[in-house]
């Protein structure tokens, strides 16, 4: 089975997030990483090569230079090849453009069952690409599993996800090709080992602009975004407030009449 | 006044009442436009409430084509009426569906998208479209974004206004759309439905009460706990993991983001991806018996002690003061 799968390069989310003059997300000046919802698309991913005998994981980020580092990251875990979709006149994309850019990269990526895609991106945080992605590249989306099983013969392989919904527990299916999306239930993804960063070292990175995809560059980027921010306010941080301890007693008693003088109760 | 359109279907009426999230949304629709309300199934139970929450229309959409397959028909659906309608807007609820169909919707119609709005606005000059407010980066910035391009599709989030009556027409119109064979190619094959707890829905209620690892497994003090003060139970990934609770009742960033008047944590060491779910709550209270837990760097009110000693007695509490 050959294998596209997204990954993102994002803000560290544990690092100060802001926005810059711009208001578009700071990629630039706080460190970034593969987006660690990517990581479990990544080890599903490898995890549904390594059913069959044959197949390829090709890993595909749209993002800055930087992004690189991504790339180079997925394919440390066990990737076959990267593709880095990079050019200035993506930068500031909504959600809208880049499903084009990624729609585009995947197509021109030869002979693909299944793109797999994180649930989320950690920094926009919308959850929507992968569907945007199918209704581009006309596949059914199979998005939110968390657990991914194949089924069926070479003519007609069926994808079964699991979903843990709301209300209640699904189980969904397709015939492939088809786009997929897991969440953080799949299972966690490996670290690389020494050995996958050696080899990861001679793995074939291929870099694409938009002219390479024959993207109109007046479709994406900031310019061309279908939503603007116009103002960005930081929350003031939470003043802590009174923390008492509980000695016989005296702690739920605190707690009761705080709940009632603030009129919880 | 342009139509407004507001996707709801059977989902929307729980145990035969219309969801509290449907009914803000046709709130937040009255601001925009007129409202008319999508509803895929038989409108017929929902009708007198929809009208009384101001929707002008109601276009009825059989379900045969619909049902038992995923969002892809239901976005066929909101094109078509996109198309005939040239609505000032379409709302979504900002669930994992609601946001699927609201991104297919968003390229077939080449719109502008903006999923988990807290807050929407009519522009200043009227004009202009709508303005969105969403909450970013875990809750530490919140944003206000404008639409350039086509039909403004918006998730909003449940809680993000208060639902008010105006009586609108209600005028049900059937509404007959084409459903595409490849809009039908991921079909939902099983499904085990989650017995209902009884409790109120853990993204629309007022106060959440949640537990983490320190419940150790049990979580009978923050159940009664939660149930002294009509909250919703919620949980940390560490308890959930551990399999004490189903991953729907997960708090954070891979689970629900809520923002409750009152949020409760009791034993929940406060991660960053937790506090991603919870920190825009109004008013947060933990209960830990680690001092130094970074919880308590945003509680309004903090308790050191024991969840299983502190959460009965404050339950015993509350209960004799109700008398
Ligand atoms: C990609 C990713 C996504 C994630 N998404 C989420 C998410 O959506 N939601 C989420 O919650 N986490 C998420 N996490 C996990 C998060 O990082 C933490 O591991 C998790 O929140 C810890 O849960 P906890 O606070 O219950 O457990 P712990 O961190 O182990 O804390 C338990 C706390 O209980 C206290 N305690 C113990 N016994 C008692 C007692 N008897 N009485 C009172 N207090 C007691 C302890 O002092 C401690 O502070 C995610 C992690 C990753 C990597
Ligand atoms: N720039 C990108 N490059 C590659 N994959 C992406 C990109 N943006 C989003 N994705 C994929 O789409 C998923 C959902 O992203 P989002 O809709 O932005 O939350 C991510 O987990 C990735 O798998």
């Amino acid at each position: 089975m050959n294998i596209v799968v997204c990954v993102k390069y994002v803000p560290d989310s544990t690092a100060d997030r802001r926005f810059s003059e711009d208001l578009t997300v700071d990629r630039a000046g706080v460190d970034g990483l593969l987006s660690e919802l990517d990581e479990y698309a990544v080890e599903q991913a490898l995890q549904l090569k390594a059913l069959g005998e044959h197949g390829t994981v090709t890993v595909l980020t749209v993002g800055p230079e930087q992004a690189a580092d991504a790339v180079r990251k997925a394919l440390q875990m066990g990737c076959d090849k990267g593709v880095h979709v990079v050019d200035d006149a993506i930068a500031g994309s909504d959600a809208l453009s880049t499903s084009l850019v990624l729609a585009e990269a995947v197509r021109k990526v030869a002979a693909w069952d299944v793109v797999m895609c994180g649930m989320a991106s950690t920094d926009g945080s919308m959850g929507v690409v992968p569907a945007m992605l199918a209704e581009r590249l006309g596949v059914p989306a199979l998005t939110l599993g968390s657990s991914v099983e194949v089924s069926g013969d070479a003519g007609a392989t069926t994808l079964r996800i699991r979903r843990d919904g709301d209300t209640a527990t699904e189980t969904i299916e397709a015939t492939l090709p088809v786009v997929a999306s897991v969440t953080d239930q799949s299972g966690e993804a490996r670290y690389p080992s020494f050995k996958g960063i050696m080899a990861a070292k001679k793995k074939p990175v291929e870099t694409w602009s938009l002219a390479d995809l024959g993207v109109d560059a007046e479709l994406v980027g900031l310019s061309a975004a279908a939503t603007v921010v116009a103002s960005t306010r930081q929350r003031p941080p939470r003043s802590a407030g009174q923390v008492v301890i509980d000695v016989g007693g005296s702690g739920a008693q605190a707690l009761v009449e705080f709940l009632s003088a603030k009129k919880f109760i | 006044m342009s139509e407004v359109l507001v996707l709801v279907d059977s989902s929307s009426l729980v145990d035969g009442k219309v969801s509290k999230p449907t009914l803000e949304l046709l709130t937040i629709a009255r601001r925009l436009g007129e409202p008319s309300a999508v509803w895929i199934g038989d409108p017929a139970p929902a009708l007198e409430t929809l009208a009384a929450y101001g929707a002008e229309k109601v276009y009825a959409v059989a379900d045969t084509d619909v049902t038992g397959y995923l969002v892809a028909p239901k976005a066929e659906v909101l094109a078509q009426l996109v198309e005939r309608t040239s609505p000032a807007a379409v709302l979504l609820p900002s669930g994992g569906e609601g946001k699927e169909i609201a991104g297919r919707l968003a390229v077939k119609t080449g719109s502008g998208l903006i999923t988990d709005a807290v807050d929407v606005q009519p522009g200043e000059s009227g004009g202009e479209g709508p303005v969105t407010t969403q909450s970013v980066f875990a809750g530490s910035y919140s944003v206000q974004s404008t639409f350039t391009r086509g039909t403004p599709v918006i998730t909003v989030k449940p809680n993000s206004a208060t639902p008010e009556q105006a009586p609108g027409a209600g005028a049900v119109e059937e509404f007959t759309a084409t459903i595409s064979e490849a809009a039908k190619a991921a079909r939902v094959t099983g499904s085990e439905p989650r017995k209902a707890s009884g409790r109120p829905e853990l993204t629309e209620a007022a106060i959440v009460v949640s537990g983490g690892r320190g419940t150790g497994g049990n979580f009978e003090a923050v159940e009664g706990f939660a149930d002294s003060i009509g909250a919703a139970v919620g949980a940390s990934r560490a308890a959930v993991d551990s399999g004490w609770m189903p991953h729907a009742f997960q708090v954070g960033q891979t689970g629900k983001t809520v923002s409750p008047q009152l949020y409760v944590a009791n034993g929940i060491s406060g991660a960053i991806q937790h506090r991603a779910g919870m920190q825009t709550s109004k008013t947060i209270v933990a209960v830990n018996k680690d001092e130094e837990a970074p919880i308590f760097e945003l509680v309004d009110f903090g308790v050191v002690g024991d969840l299983h000693t502190v959460l009965p007695a404050a339950t015993e509490e509350i209960t004799r003061r109700k008398g």
